[in-house]
């Protein structure tokens, strides 16, 4: 192909392939975006069901108006305890700004810090556990209130309130679950070696995904507990 | 590459390497990460799965051809079209396509691979483990039995006991993984790794219908899984998603399905359509009539599809306005694939044809589709569906653009692609052979049953009373899949010996425009030596330097390449081959296929599904902790 159109380029052979892109971006920074437009997809599903059945169930407990059970004229008061619920999606609202300073300091590692909060600051070990925990935080919250409810009498198979809540909600703490996971995985490296300047990326793409997963809960708090 | 002319067999379990110099044997090929490979790969799975399900179809017209035949009972007989239809559509047509995403993209746009190699191995590993569990229980009389679509709550536990919609939810949400997986890998690769001067509207057509559909898999995938989860949890868990005397909603799975299942066509056929958006130009001699509006079609297809989905619920009855919405969009649908079907007409006119057997079969895709989007039309207006709905009308329409336009437009593709991924040429003659058989099969099979639809015929029943005017239909739909059996013994026949002997083939055997023609067929496992420098979007046409193409075309042989460097020589680095995404992928599915067992035996159940899962996760964590490349 002795021909003008089919030039080779500076970026030949001698270069490696993988690290020259189209974007510039890294390959993981684009497929993770794909990766969240579709969970996107996932969690707009769920939501969806939760709200086309909002007030369809034939039995109680419900959501936000006390229940008497015509059979046994048991009584049963509204089930979603708001001020739990608030505190944990505060949690997790703090456990982001955690997830933003561990980047942070994984990417401002040439700083030089000499106090007390500007070591803090840059201690991105002491970020991504701080991370964890919050999420750990806001599951425990999760469970005490999945505990809570079924002591009160409302089970998995209730009724559609139920099913579609428990499903739901479940399918984030799932998410929570995961991010957890990819966080302390990320603790462990930094502990071990200190993640480096040039690895931010990696912070970056946990980041991204917890940020997701905690928008995720801002509109599960608003369409399932503050909207009545 | 060490292959030469003297190379006397080809057996893709155990190739002498075509695409890598060193790596040979079965082993190779299970720890591949080339996505030439796992494009074959892809290939020779989807067309077993292709014959399997056109066996279990071949069965359904057997007891159809005469009247309260017995041939199959009732049971058999539903899970024999549910399993067509699944078989078909997931293991198939998608893989079909998916043998063309993973073969030609990165050649497409001048890549040394995809973005992600190994997950693209865990795409494959994850659809042939899935696609075995799903397929499987025909074997012992407990198939899935609740057609393709799955209707809850026809499908719960109170009306569908036993094990078989198990199988069909569990084996439909591992399919999915592999799916979405392939589709972030190739999202990414066509955004980020096309060579320099490769612009969007550069790439070549069939690598931007990929890059449509790979977005309705990432967007519409995630819809049926949720809808699958619940019915999973209804039939596991005893949750109230489908559950009528609960309050809950009989539309909510037809809408989630849907949501789902309209974008899922266009899945099938948006790959088809840019396989003939190569062959039509190639063998025009002619550039493709209106590129952009082509590229703005597609797309538009592609985000008008997910508008649609209640023309497929038109009888149940949802009111007025949202029947005429839904009959609005349908109709807006048919504006952008019509421009499409010009579009290929305009591109043949004047042209210096010439009908190689792909060319027939692309010709035939444009006609025959033609025919399906037509009597497609007629069902969006809801009066007209109404009458429509659930008769043979409705498989008419959809056979006539999955088999006339999907398989149509691959079949086109594995004649027009065949060389450049094998090395040989195929035998053209039988290739129009199977193309004629084929044609008149496929009229005399799904023709006739405009008719008996029309004549009120309804879809999925097992027999059927004689003297209602469907018998000579019947007869004639039967008579055809006969024929369409022997054009597709000719096509297997023409295959195999082709691979075993056929000519070798040179780079640009066709005189084709596009960067896949300017390697070695088949082409080294880094591809391209030196990554190209794109400056148009007909690279080869323009560097020709006013010699004859039509010449090139007859003496193929002449650019063929005897000796191919190995990328060891060239100091190009290459993935390692790696045994974690099998692992990781039969792991998945392990867990994912054990969950079956919860109604057999729970000891069963916790013990293989945690299994699977701790499978899962360390080698997903083995994965992740290695280097793809290995040090040179």
């Amino acid at each position: 192909m002795s021909a003008t159109a089919l030039e080779p380029t500076t970026t030949g052979h001698a270069e490696h392939g993988h690290h020259h892109t189209s974007t510039g971006l890294d390959n993981r920074k684009i497929a993770i975006w794909a990766f969240i437009g579709s969970e996107c997809m996932l969690f707009v599903s769920l939501i969806s069901t939760y709200l086309i059945y909002k007030g369809k169930s034939r039995v109680g407990p419900y959501p936000h108006e006390a229940w008497t059970d015509p059979a046994t004229g048991e009584t049963f008061k509204a089930i979603l305890n708001i001020p739990v619920t608030s505190f944990s999606t505060f949690v997790l609202l703090m456990s982001s700004l955690a997830m933003v300073l561990a980047h942070n300091a994984v990417v401002n590692r040439h700083v030089k810090r000499t106090t007390f909060f500007s070591r803090l600051e840059g201690n991105s070990f002491f970020w991504l556990v701080s991370t964890a925990l919050l999420g750990i935080v806001f599951l425990m919250c999760q469970a005490y209130e999945f505990t809570a409810f079924v002591n009160e009498g409302l089970g998995l198979t209730t009724n559609l309130f139920s099913s579609s809540f428990f499903v739901l909600t479940g399918f984030h703490g799932a998410h929570v679950t995961a991010g957890v996971l990819w966080l302390f995985t990320l603790a462990s490296i930094d502990k071990k070696r200190g993640l480096r300047t040039d690895e931010a990326l990696n912070v970056d793409l946990c980041a991204l995904y917890w940020h997701f997963v905690d928008v995720v809960w801002i509109a599960i708090f608003v369409l399932l507990y503050l909207i009545k | 590459m060490a292959t030469t002319a003297a190379q006397p067999t080809y057996a893709p379990a155990a190739s002498t390497s075509s695409y890598s110099g060193e790596k040979t044997g079965v082993w190779s090929w299970i720890t591949t990460t080339d996505h030439k490979r796992i494009g074959v790969l892809y290939l020779f799975t989807s067309l077993f799965f292709f014959i399997f399900g056109g066996l279990e179809a071949a069965v359904i017209r057997a007891q159809l051809a005469a009247p309260n035949q017995t041939l199959v009972s009732a049971e058999l007989y539903n899970q024999l079209f549910t399993m067509h239809g699944t078989t078909m559509v997931f293991l198939a047509i998608m893989p079909l396509s998916a043998a063309f995403f993973n073969f030609l993209i990165p050649l497409q746009i001048g890549a040394r691979d995809v973005a992600f190699p190994r997950l693209n191995a865990f795409s494959y590993w994850v659809y042939l483990f899935g696609g075995i569990f799903i397929t499987l229980p025909i074997f012992a009389g407990i198939a899935p039995n609740g057609g393709w679509f799955g209707y809850a709550p026809i499908t719960t536990m109170a009306y569908n006991p036993g094990l078989n919609i198990d199988f069909w939810v569990l084996g439909l949400q591992i399919l999915g993984i592999s799916s979405l997986a392939a589709g972030f890998n190739f999202i990414t690769t066509i955004i980020n790794m096309r060579a320099p001067g490769m612009h969007l509207m550069r790439m070549p057509m069939f690598t931007w219908m990929s890059f449509v559909v790979q977005f309705l898999v990432v967007l519409a995938f995630p819809v049926i899984t949720v809808a699958l989860v619940f019915l999973q949890f209804d039939r596991f868990f005893g949750t109230n998603f489908y559950t009528l005397t609960a309050g809950a909603d009989p539309l909510l799975w037809q809408h989630l399905f849907w949501i789902f299942g309209h974008p899922e066509v266009y899945i099938l056929i948006l790959p088809a359509f840019g396989l003939v958006s190569e062959v039509l130009p190639t063998f025009s001699r002619k550039p493709l009539f209106g590129y952009a509006v082509m590229v703005y079609s597609g797309i538009l297809i592609g985000f008008l599809g997910f508008g649609v989905w209640a023309h497929h619920m038109f009888s149940v009855g949802m009111g007025p306005i949202a029947d005429t919405v839904f009959s609005l969009t349908t109709l807006l649908i048919a504006i952008p694939t019509g421009v499409k079907i010009f579009n290929w007409m305009s591109t043949m006119w004047g042209g210096k044809l010439q009908f190689t057997a792909s060319m027939c079969f692309a010709v035939g895709l444009v006609a025959m589709f033609t025919i399906g989007g037509l009597s497609g039309v007629t069902h969006a207006s809801p009066p007209t569906d109404l009458q429509q709905t659930d008769t043979y009308y409705v498989v008419a329409h959809f056979h006539y653009v999955l088999f006339g336009g999907s398989i149509m437009g691959i079949f086109a593709g594995i004649y027009h692609y065949f060389p450049k991924m094998f090395g040989k040429m195929m035998n053209e003659t039988l290739g129009k052979w199977h193309f004629w058989i084929n044609m008149i099969g496929m009229n005399l099979t799904f023709g006739p049953m405009h008719l008996s639809g029309l004549l009120g015929m309804p879809r999925r029943i097992y027999t059927y009373d004689a003297n209602q005017g469907w018998d000579l239909f019947n007869m004639m739909s039967t008579v055809g899949t006969g024929i369409i059996i022997v054009a597709t013994l000719i096509f297997l026949y023409n295959f195999f010996t082709s691979l075993k002997s056929g000519p070798r083939a040179g780079r640009d055997p066709w005189g084709a425009s596009t960067l896949e023609w300017s390697i070695p067929s088949p082409p080294p496992e880094y591809n391209f030596a030196v990554l190209p420098n794109v400056t148009s979007r007909y690279p080869l046409w323009d560097v020709t330097d006013g010699h004859d193409l039509s010449r090139e075309h007859h003496e193929g042989h002449e650019n063929r390449d005897d000796k191919v460097p190995t990328a060891r020589e060239l100091g190009i680095p290459m993935p390692s081959n790696t045994f974690k995404p099998v692992m990781a992928a039969l792991g998945l599915c392990i867990m994912l296929g054990g969950m079956t067992l919860k109604h057999v035996n729970f000891y069963a159940f916790f013990i293989v599904v945690s299994g699977g899962a701790a499978t899962l996760v360390i080698s997903l964590y083995a994965w992740l902790t290695t280097p793809l490349e290995e040090s040179h």
